[in-house]
């Protein structure tokens, strides 16, 4: 199908954006890299008057690092993520999950904001910024402000973004020494969202778990911080009674939908496999 | 507002201004426009990969990009890079492999291929088809497509 009739603006400045967004409210959509709005406005899910272009402005586009974090720009796109020797040297949990975002032609348009934004319950962005302890900033005209990743995931494509205010960076505590990281997931073909997957990283200190983050994906409405499971594990040496009892904490975490790719429970007991899994990478 | 943009780009090296519905995306632009119907519209979800098009050096999805935020890029379509040469190997490789029934997903798969080699020039089987996993085609069962590329890339090694 092809959407629905209407204007698109270039914004050069973040001021043209929030001038357009007073001026149309509801009627007006950010455009970034278009990968998932692009589609939703081709299927006619949404049918907004005005589109405001983002690509454009200045500022937003940079890896940095600073101040012991390592701050993404809203527009930097996942293949610019994935070549990144910051990333990949101090945020190495975002560099293990990038690779499983789409297809390189998706890659190359969609951005780091963009996924955030949308705030999709199964992609993996928002899973590694809650495992990373990231910051998002938020600027509207009125200032900027920041929103811990861990306050900002509301509900299924729900976040604590006002709609005058732009999404325009992340900002990742450098990884310390002690901690490590370990990232997978479950999909029917490589590239889709994924049926379920999980992100962790945190302490192994002489062997033993300690400020451990899982963070889910594809198991909830939004991405899920496995408290119940994070705190089983804290004091713990790997081993086959760690694992069980991170098991078994995750039905207090978790609380996956039937989807497509089949019932609750199956993809319960993939939570289980795959907590496993990264448990055992982690002590490697 | 208006709804309309006027744009002005360079596709396939020729300097192109039209006057468009804003909504008209890329693979609509080419083709309806500028009549390049190499590149083709499958989904238009951004799943199947059949519209895939090159701006500024990177394959995109043309059903996923306006041709309005295409406005002062270089765009390069299969028709382009035929025309170079760029990709003949891989032309002749599909071919004598037999790695294309129908053709609909050919030219979507040529430019990923391309991509792919530039950026990994000795690429594993698992590689090819980690890289081509966002291209469908229903023809073929992929094994002749992976049987090509890596052809192409051993024969380009070879010339190195
Ligand atoms: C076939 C296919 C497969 C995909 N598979 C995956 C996958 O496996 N994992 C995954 O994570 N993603 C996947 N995606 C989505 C892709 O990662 C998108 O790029 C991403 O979700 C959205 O980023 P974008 O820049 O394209 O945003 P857009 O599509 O431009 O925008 C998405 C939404 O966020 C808003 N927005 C964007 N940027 C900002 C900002 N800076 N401030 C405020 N609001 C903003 C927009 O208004 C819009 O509502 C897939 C997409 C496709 C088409
Ligand atoms: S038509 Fe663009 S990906 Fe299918
Ligand atoms: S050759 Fe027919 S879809 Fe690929």
């Amino acid at each position: 199908m092809k959407p629905a009739p209407f204007a698109y603006v270039r914004a050069l400045t973040l001021d043209q954006v929030f001038d357009l967004l007073d001026e149309h409210g509801d009627d007006a959509r950010i455009l970034a890299g278009g990968q998932s709005l692009m589609a939703t406005l081709n299927l006619r899910l949404s049918a907004p008057e005005v589109l405001i272009d983002i690509n454009h402005i200045e500022g937003l586009s940079s890896i940095e690092l600073k101040d012991g974090k390592v701050r993404i720009g809203a527009l930097v796109r996942h293949s610019e993520v994935a070549a990144s020797p910051i990333i990949a040297e101090h945020a190495p949990l975002v560099a293990k999950a990038v690779p499983h975002i789409a297809h390189q032609a998706i890659r190359n348009r969609g951005t780091f904001g963009g996924s955030i934004a949308f705030a999709d319950p199964a992609a993996e962005l928002p899973a590694v910024s809650r495992a990373v302890g990231a910051d998002f900033v938020l600027q509207s005209r009125s200032g900027t402000r920041t929103v811990a990743a861990n306050d900002f995931f509301l509900g299924l494509f729900e976040t604590a973004r006002q709609p005058d205010e732009i999404l325009i960076a992340a900002e990742i505590p450098v990884i310390p020494g002690n901690e490590k990281t370990a990232f997978t997931e479950l999909a029917r073909r490589h590239g889709d969202y994924a049926i379920i997957g999980v992100a962790a990283q945190g302490g192994v200190n002489g062997g033993s778990f300690s400020d451990m983050r899982l963070a889910f994906f594809g198991a909830g409405d939004r991405p899920i911080l496995a408290l119940a499971a994070n705190a089983a594990l804290e004091g713990k040496p790997y081993s086959e009674a760690a694992v069980a009892a991170a098991q078994d904490a995750l039905d207090a975490d978790l609380d996956p939908m039937e989807d497509l790719n089949g019932p609750a429970a199956m993809k319960m007991h993939l939570a289980r496999v795959i907590t496993a899994r990264v448990l055992a990478e982690l002590a490697e | 507002m208006d709804n309309n943009v006027e744009i002005t780009l360079t596709v396939n090296g020729q300097e192109v201004s039209r006057r468009i519905p804003a909504r008209t995306n890329l693979v609509d632009f080419v083709r309806y426009e500028l009549e390049l119907t190499g590149s083709h519209v499958g989904c238009e979800q951004g799943v199947c990969g059949a519209c895939t098009i090159r701006v500024n050096g990177d394959i995109v999805r043309g059903c996923l990009m306006l041709a309005a935020q295409a406005d002062g890029a270089t765009v390069e379509t299969i028709e382009g890079v035929s025309d170079s040469s760029e990709i003949a190997d891989l032309q002749r490789a599909f071919h004598e492999r037999n790695a294309l029934q129908c053709g609909f997903c050919t030219p979507g798969f040529l430019l990923t291929a391309q991509e792919l080699l530039a950026q990994n020039p000795s690429p594993s089987r698992d590689e090819i088809r980690a890289f081509i996993s966002g291209n469908y085609c229903r023809c073929t069962g992929y094994q002749a497509i992976v049987d090509a590329i890596e052809r192409v890339a051993g024969e380009r090694q070879a010339a190195e």
